[in-house]
């Protein structure tokens, strides 16, 4: 194997008597003839070249540790096709999220290629899928299908700038990005890999930008989110004691004392508000930052409520009840910061009314079942934009969004009711069923007397008042229920019109509902 | 069983959204129905002609279960009557209305087997006679709507039964009966 003094000594016409080593700021790795302080050859990735036996010139790598002789040279190309592991959707076609995963770009009409030999082979079992871009992986859906393929950026060992020719045969075609990867020996795309293939991503959709793209994956790359992930699994830690990545910086400048007894507990608690202080006034700063954020607001929101919960369990119980409602405020708020990664029009572009419907038809389904099967349009406006947190969407883009549930196959449907309230229901849901169990409540003796109001049927029927009163409604209109006006306000009877025979008003078949109706309200007088 | 006064009210009466106007059309069609049947067998108990609505009506409400119909509804019920020709409004402004529980043709008829099985052709009687006079009590005739009789004595006179005629004094009129 080459090694990379040989090469580039090659490369560049040099004679012999250099020997390669890295550079004095330790970042890039240098030839140097003699000792260290004589003239040197910086080695930047472009001069490393090999031409091969065809004629073509095949890049070499400078692997992150530049360590001596750590040079890995272009592995011939793989016989068999690298292949993608599954990657999990929902039902909607929505990527499952891993803990601390934030979308970042949404590209659609994206083809993957191997590089292996002239003829590209396709790597995905679909054509033009969807690419997700998130801080960890480049996720492929396909939506026809529901499946996906992924691919972990931290299996993408470098990425090919974007090549700018001006032939006009670059000019039709599709732009293309070429990643090297690496490959484990079952010839599995993944991090761990001893091997390497590069890949193209082919963007054949139409109106997409190939440079902003390009630039957010760069972003994405650089960051390397998912190694954040990584340590603070393994640590165990919160992430504001001062071990963030972001925070290490300051911390390490810290004078540390030594912690002892009280005053070294006290410096410590103070240690902690500070650090928190600072997290927040970073967080603020910047909306960008505060996204990056956004996962250790949560944790602090999450220590607060552990706070709460402390504070109220010792305390005499005069003030339970208020405690009790800050409590359940806190809860209910931290069950409402759900959405980690809300779908922009940043991120998605023209796909963003698509991606939002998906995103809402997946966020709907928690709040669905706690309110029985239907909501108000106008709870999950609240809802949904208290969960995004700062990327708020209009009511505009709700309505959007709930009229193109038509289009795909998702559980949900928006529906309008005669009043004109707009609600949202599953797909499963059966009027039917809600009708079978009004006209039972109905037909108990105290509503035989009385009749239901929207609140009792509210009540009973465990949802919205507002809810409960259009179920009456409808009912009504089947022919179900009768209404009474009165100064009590509107409540609504079992439908006894159909009962009762127009030529013998004066008699009531025994077994009847006449007669329930009958029992029932003589017994009261 | 309730009563109002002598009429013995049908259970439904005590049905709450009996007295609430009902939108659901074939809810309402039954609603209409009923009252409509209603209306006529209590005039007809009580021998009431004229509802006016600017009073109170007995049948309107019911005290028991605290509901009384609104205006609309009484005159939805009562233009329903009309439209079956067994009611007819007094005036342009729909607040006085006329119930024919007998029709005039039916109450032309009567006055006729009234006359006949009294043997009273050839005779002369006065309008206010025939209303409140010795033979027709226990009838239907007595206390009948001085408007509907004339109207029923004139409808007779067309078809040649009788002959109506003013009397001596400027007061009342007199019909002769032909057999």
């Amino acid at each position: 194997m080459a090694t990379t003094a040989s090469l580039f000594k090659r490369h560049k016409g040099l004679q012999g008597g250099w020997h390669y080593g890295p550079s004095s700021n330790g970042s890039t790795a240098s030839l140097f003839k003699g000792d260290e302080h004589s003239n040197g050859y910086n080695i930047s990735q472009s001069d490393l070249a090999m031409k091969s036996s065809s004629g073509r010139i095949l890049p070499l790598f400078l692997l992150p540790n530049n360590s001596t002789a750590a040079l890995q040279s272009y592995q011939p190309p793989m016989t068999s096709i690298p292949r993608l592991p599954a990657a999990s959707v929902t039902t909607s076609c929505r990527p499952i999220f891993i803990s601390g995963e934030v979308e970042r770009y949404l590209l659609p009409g994206v083809d993957l290629e191997s590089d292996g030999s002239d003829r590209p082979t396709l790597l995905l079992p679909f054509q033009s899928s969807l690419l997700v871009l998130t801080s960890h992986r480049l996720v492929f859906i396909d939506e026809a299908s529901a499946s996906a393929r992924e691919i972990a950026l931290s299996a993408i060992i470098h990425a090919f700038p974007l090549k700018k020719s001006m032939s006009i045969r670059s000019m039709f075609a599709s732009p293309r990005v070429r990643l090297q990867v690496s490959i484990s020996n079952d010839g599995t795309i993944s991090e761990k890999g001893t091997k390497s293939s590069v890949v193209t991503l082919v963007m054949r959709g139409k109106n997409t930008d190939p440079d902003v793209f390009y630039g957010k994956f760069m972003e994405v790359l650089r960051s390397r989110e998912w190694e954040l992930t990584a340590s603070a699994a393994n640590q165990g830690s919160t992430g504001l004691e001062g071990s963030s990545s972001s925070g290490s910086g300051v911390n390490d400048l810290r004078i540390t004392m030594p912690v002892v007894g009280v005053s070294g507990i006290l410096r410590k608690e103070q240690e902690t508000w500070e650090s928190t202080d600072k997290s927040l006034q970073d967080a603020f700063q910047d909306l960008n930052a505060l996204m990056s954020k956004a996962k250790e607001m949560v944790q602090l929101a999450e220590k607060m409520r552990q706070k709460l919960l402390t504070t109220g369990s010792n305390s005499q119980g005069s003030s339970n009840d208020e405690e009790m409602g800050s409590k359940q405020d806190m809860q209910d708020w931290l069950l409402s910061v759900g959405i980690a990664s809300p779908v922009t029009k940043e991120t998605a572009g023209a796909l963003y009314h698509q991606q939002l419907s998906r995103q809402l038809a997946d966020f709907v389904k928690m709040p669905l079942e706690k309110a029985g099967g239907m909501i108000t349009l106008v709870d999950v406006y609240c809802l949904f934009n208290r969960a995004r947190g700062t990327e708020l969407i209009s009511p505009e883009d709700l309505l959007q969004a709930c009229a193109l549930w038509e289009k795909f196959d998702v559980p949900v449907l928006m529906r309008k009711f005669d009043s004109g309230v707009k609600v949202i229901q599953n797909k499963s849901h059966s009027d039917d069923e809600v009708f079978a169990r009004i006209s039972s409540l109905a037909q108990k003796p105290d509503a035989l007397r009385k009749g239901i109001s929207p609140s009792d049927a509210a009540f009973t029927l465990g949802i919205a008042p507002a809810l409960a009163k259009e179920h009456l409604l409808s009912a009504e209109s089947r022919g179900l229920l009768c209404r009474d006006v009165s100064a009590e306000g509107l409540r609504f009877y079992i439908n006894l019109f159909n009962e009762i025979d127009s030529a013998n008003i004066y008699t009531i078949k025994s077994h009847g509902l006449l007669n329930a109706w009958q029992l029932a309200t003589t017994v009261s007088v | 069983m309730q009563k109002l006064g002598e009429f013995k009210l049908p259970p439904f009466f005590n049905y709450p959204p009996y007295f609430t106007l009902q939108p659901v059309r074939e809810t309402r069609e039954k609603q209409v129905q009923l009252w409509k049947d209603l209306i006529l067998d209590f005039c007809r108990n009580q021998k009431i002609f004229i509802i006016s609505l600017e009073e109170d009506f007995p049948l309107f409400s019911n005290s028991a279960i605290e509901r009384s119909l609104s205006h609309e509804a009484k005159v939805v019920f009562l233009s329903a009557l009309v439209t079956d020709g067994r009611a007819e409004w007094m005036d342009k402004g729909h607040k006085k209305c006329l119930i024919l529980w007998m029709r005039i043709q039916d109450w032309a008829d009567y006055i006729l087997r009234f006359v006949r099985e009294n043997g009273l052709e050839d005779g002369v009687m006065t309008v206010e006679d025939i209303r409140s006079g010795f033979e027709t009590r226990g009838t239907e005739l007595a206390g009948i709507d001085r408007g509907v009789l004339m109207r029923a004595l004139k409808l007779l006179e067309q078809k040649g039964k009788a002959v109506i005629f003013k009397g001596n004094s400027a007061d009342d009129e007199g019909v002769k009966f032909s057999a």
